[in-house]
């Protein structure tokens, strides 16, 4: 495969071009287009967003037969109506930047359902190459396909090949490059519109024409209007004139099911090219996804088969992850923070506490997230890559519907209780945006393993033997919370409009070992890069509040802060030490014990008994209620932020949060006090 | 289409999910909402084409193969999604 990227040739031919060639990977969803993305670029890929969209970007460049291609990797979709962003955008890109070819995956496996993209496709101003993939998946299920019956049928080029095996891709690259070049007799056969509903499509294109805004082919508005697509209803409601935009919406109004016509008519186009392509496989025979499907989503062992993958998962977080993040900690965190101020004992305290604690402080925040990120990730990415994630989707559905959320929000969520950061960033999988954003504002009332560590540090001294049944009633509170601000929220912001569930169960198959490799390595680079520099400033933020001006933290301004604050700490029994811990927490939430160790001049030993003389059970319980909901730590906030790409969604979920655990504390706070009296 | 239409058997149709695992029927008719007809359709639910229910339990989500493609939807979802019952 070395062939396919980084190769530079010393060829002698002159450049037919002097730009890059540029190439736009369209592709549904399952099809192997990242395993074919990742196989052509390899390491010089860039993963951003699309420009105002939480929508993943992957852009990347590479040489081959000495020339240059500049890819880009369209977010994989099953249509091109506006029904998704991702859609959208796949479409917007190829209209407005106009790419010199695009390159259809197709699975020829499922060969039906995934040219159903095609049809979308070649109705548009660009070349289509279609790349005929998992040829050898096809062929294991008795499907025979023939490519050149498929191109002569199509009228475009069509390159079977084998992303995962690596097979026919110089073959599809050569064709970009003909089809590129204008070297490839093009004249794709088009999918119509259903023969009774071919009358209105003309009234429509007529009446639309000389109004239709560059660079929108009229032909193609026309359909899109008759498919009901908002993006260009909306669009076409602007440039029409009014009357003449009555006279369009009549004729749309009287056909409302003309999206069906349109439907139908891509898929009856679909079948010819089918019927004249494939070989059926033998009836009857039932494939190992079949099979296997047959436990992974039944009601019960459907269940009982995640629980055991999510144990899984949580082992090894516990026995991998967890004891690298302390090695981290110690002997790169710790260790660089001494050498610092060892090397820096001439200087000014300031400095080499604004370092020590400061910056290294933060970039070690960072740094000792990452191990059970990469576990998380790569959880995810095996999980999804292999197709297993669509299935725990489906089973956990009927569970997720009471809080207005369907199976796809489960995984997340769930990863929560490890780390509330994987959690949000695993909120890429939820296909729709109000469901994400949902699920990313509920994923901090998730308790996750630091908040558990104060409970878990806490209650015995408090609680004594009730300990557990604390820690446990505590779970079960922010679980309960979780699910009444999901209803809450439901109804509130998005009165009630649940997504539809409908999805695809792909096929299972091997992993392949480089895409989630890929998948890990981007999704880290990408959390240290934006969330990273986040949780420095603010880490290097709280070191300056808890040190300035005095140097000490009884008189610094964070201590002041607490005091300032500690009328709203009154309302639910706390004093201005707790109110600070509970500030200090913001950095990390294991923070609030050594923020009450200062406080208390006490080691860890003895801090708990100190705590349990110096607090009522009524303000102890308050303090651990409000810990358990309180806003989540700066790595979170980080999270939600780079993943809502808002700041006013952040502090939105920063407020809520905020008046969540206020309230819980101070109702925890009067009604203990009552009930001891 | 039009011969199929004439030659329709009197034989009612009814929502994709009273159709229990293992029976299989052809679609006539996608209601609902524009956005949910739009998704169905894309993924090969259309008038016309065959579907097998894989997965029925009664309640919750159903599983169906359609156009050589597994699909799961939900209970509502399939209930907009007329079917006559083969055999």
């Amino acid at each position: 495969m070395s062939a396919c990227h980084s190769i530079r040739e010393t060829v002698t031919l002159p450049p037919l071009q002097e730009r890059p060639i540029r190439v736009a990977l369209a592709g549904q969803p399952n099809v192997g287009k990242s395993t074919l993305f990742n196989l052509l670029t390899g390491l010089h890929q860039y993963v951003g967003n699309w420009p105002g969209k939480t929508v993943e970007r992957k852009e990347g460049h590479f040489t081959f037969n000495g020339a240059s291609y500049r890819l880009v990797d369209l977010p994989g979709t099953y249509s091109l109506t506006a029904n998704s962003p991702e859609e959208l955008i796949a479409r917007e890109f190829i209209l407005r930047e106009r790419p010199d070819v695009v390159v259809a995956v197709v699975d020829a496996a499922t060969l039906e359902r995934s040219l159903y993209l095609v049809a979308e496709l070649l109705p548009l101003p660009v070349p289509v190459v279609v790349a005929l993939n998992m040829m050898d998946v096809a062929r294991q299920e008795g499907i025979q396909v023939e490519p050149e019956v498929l191109q002569a049928a199509l009228g475009v080029p069509v390159v079977p090949m084998s992303a995962t095996r690596g097979a026919g891709v110089p073959e599809l690259l050569e064709t970009v490059e003909r089809v590129a070049r204008g070297a490839f007799p093009y004249a794709p056969r088009l999918p119509q519109i259903r023969p009774d509903h071919r009358e209105v499509l003309e009234t429509i294109g007529e009446r639309i024409a000389g109004y239709v805004p560059e660079p929108y082919p009229r032909d193609w508005v026309a359909l899109k209007l008759l498919e009901g697509d908002v993006e260009v209803t909306r669009m076409m409601r602007a440039a029409l004139p009014p009357e003449r935009w009555e006279e369009v919406h009549a004729v749309l109004r009287a056909h409302d099911d003309a999206l069906v016509a349109v439907a139908s008519g891509r898929y009856e186009w679909i079948g010819r090219m089918v019927r004249a392509a494939v070989t059926r496989p033998r009836v009857g025979q039932i494939g190992l996804t079949e099979r296997l499907d047959r436990w992974a989503t039944h009601p019960v062992w459907g269940l009982a088969i995640l629980a055991g993958i999510l144990g899984l998962v949580f082992w090894l977080t516990y026995t991998v992850g967890a004891p690298v993040q302390e090695l981290l900690e110690t002997y790169m965190v710790g260790a660089l923070a001494e050498a610092v101020r060892s090397w820096l004992s001439g200087a000014p305290a300031w400095l080499s506490g604004f370092l020590a604690d400061g910056v290294i402080g933060g970039v070690g925040a960072v740094l000792t997230f990452l191990p059970i990120l990469v576990i998380f990730f790569a959880a995810l990415a095996f999980l999804e890559d292999v197709g297993y994630m669509a299935r725990a989707a489906y089973v956990m559905d009927g569970l997720m519907h009471l809080i207005g959320l369907h199976g796809k929000s489960f995984l997340p969520l769930f990863l929560g209780f490890g780390c509330n950061v994987p959690a949000i960033l695993g909120t890429r999988v939820i296909d729709s945006r109000r469901a994400r954003l949902l699920t990313i504002l509920l994923a901090p009332l998730v308790p996750c393993t630091a908040r558990m560590a104060v409970i878990v540090f806490l209650a015995p001294a408090f609680f004594g033997p009730a300990a557990p049944l604390v820690a446990w009633g505590l779970v079960l509170l922010s679980l309960g919370v979780l699910a009444f601000t999901g209803i809450m929220l439901n109804r509130a912001l998005f009165r009630d409009r649940r997504s539809a569930f409908i999805m695809e169960l792909p096929l299972y198959h091997l992993p392949n070992w480089r895409t989630i490799g890929l998948s890990v390595w981007q999704r880290s680079l990408s959390f240290v890069r934006r969330a990273g520099t986040v949780i420095l400033v603010v880490s290097v933020v709280i070191w300056a509040l808890s040190t300035l001006p005095g140097g000490s933290a009884e008189e610094s301004y964070l201590t002041r802060l607490g005091e300032f604050l500690e009328p709203a700490g009154r309302l639910m029994g706390l004093d201005w030490r707790l109110t600070v811990a509970l500030l200090s927490s913001f950095v990390a939430k294991e923070n609030s014990i050594a923020t009450l160790g200062v406080l208390f001049r006490a080691g860890e030993e003895g801090l708990a008994d100190l705590l349990a003389a110096t607090y009522p059970p009524a303000t102890a319980l308050a303090f651990l209620v409000v810990q358990v909901l309180f806003i989540p730590c700066v790595a979170t906030v980080a999270a939600i932020r780079q993943e809502t790409v808002s700041w006013r969604w952040t502090a939105f979920s920063v407020g809520l949060l905020l008046v969540i655990s206020l309230l819980a504390g101070a109702a925890t706070f009067h009604a203990t006090s009552l009930l001891m009296q | 289409m039009t011969d199929e239409q004439a030659l329709r058997p009197q034989n009612s149709a009814l929502p994709l999910s009273a159709l229990r695992a293992g029976e299989a029927g052809t679609i006539t008719e996608i209601s609902g909402g524009r956005h949910l007809r739009s998704r169905m359709l894309t993924l090969g639910l259309t008038p016309g084409a065959g579907v097998t229910v894989l997965q029925n339990y009664g309640h919750g989500p159903l599983i169906v193969r359609v156009r050589d493609t597994r699909v799961a939807l939900g209970r509502g979802e399939a209930s907009n999604v007329l079917v006559r019952r083969e055999k």
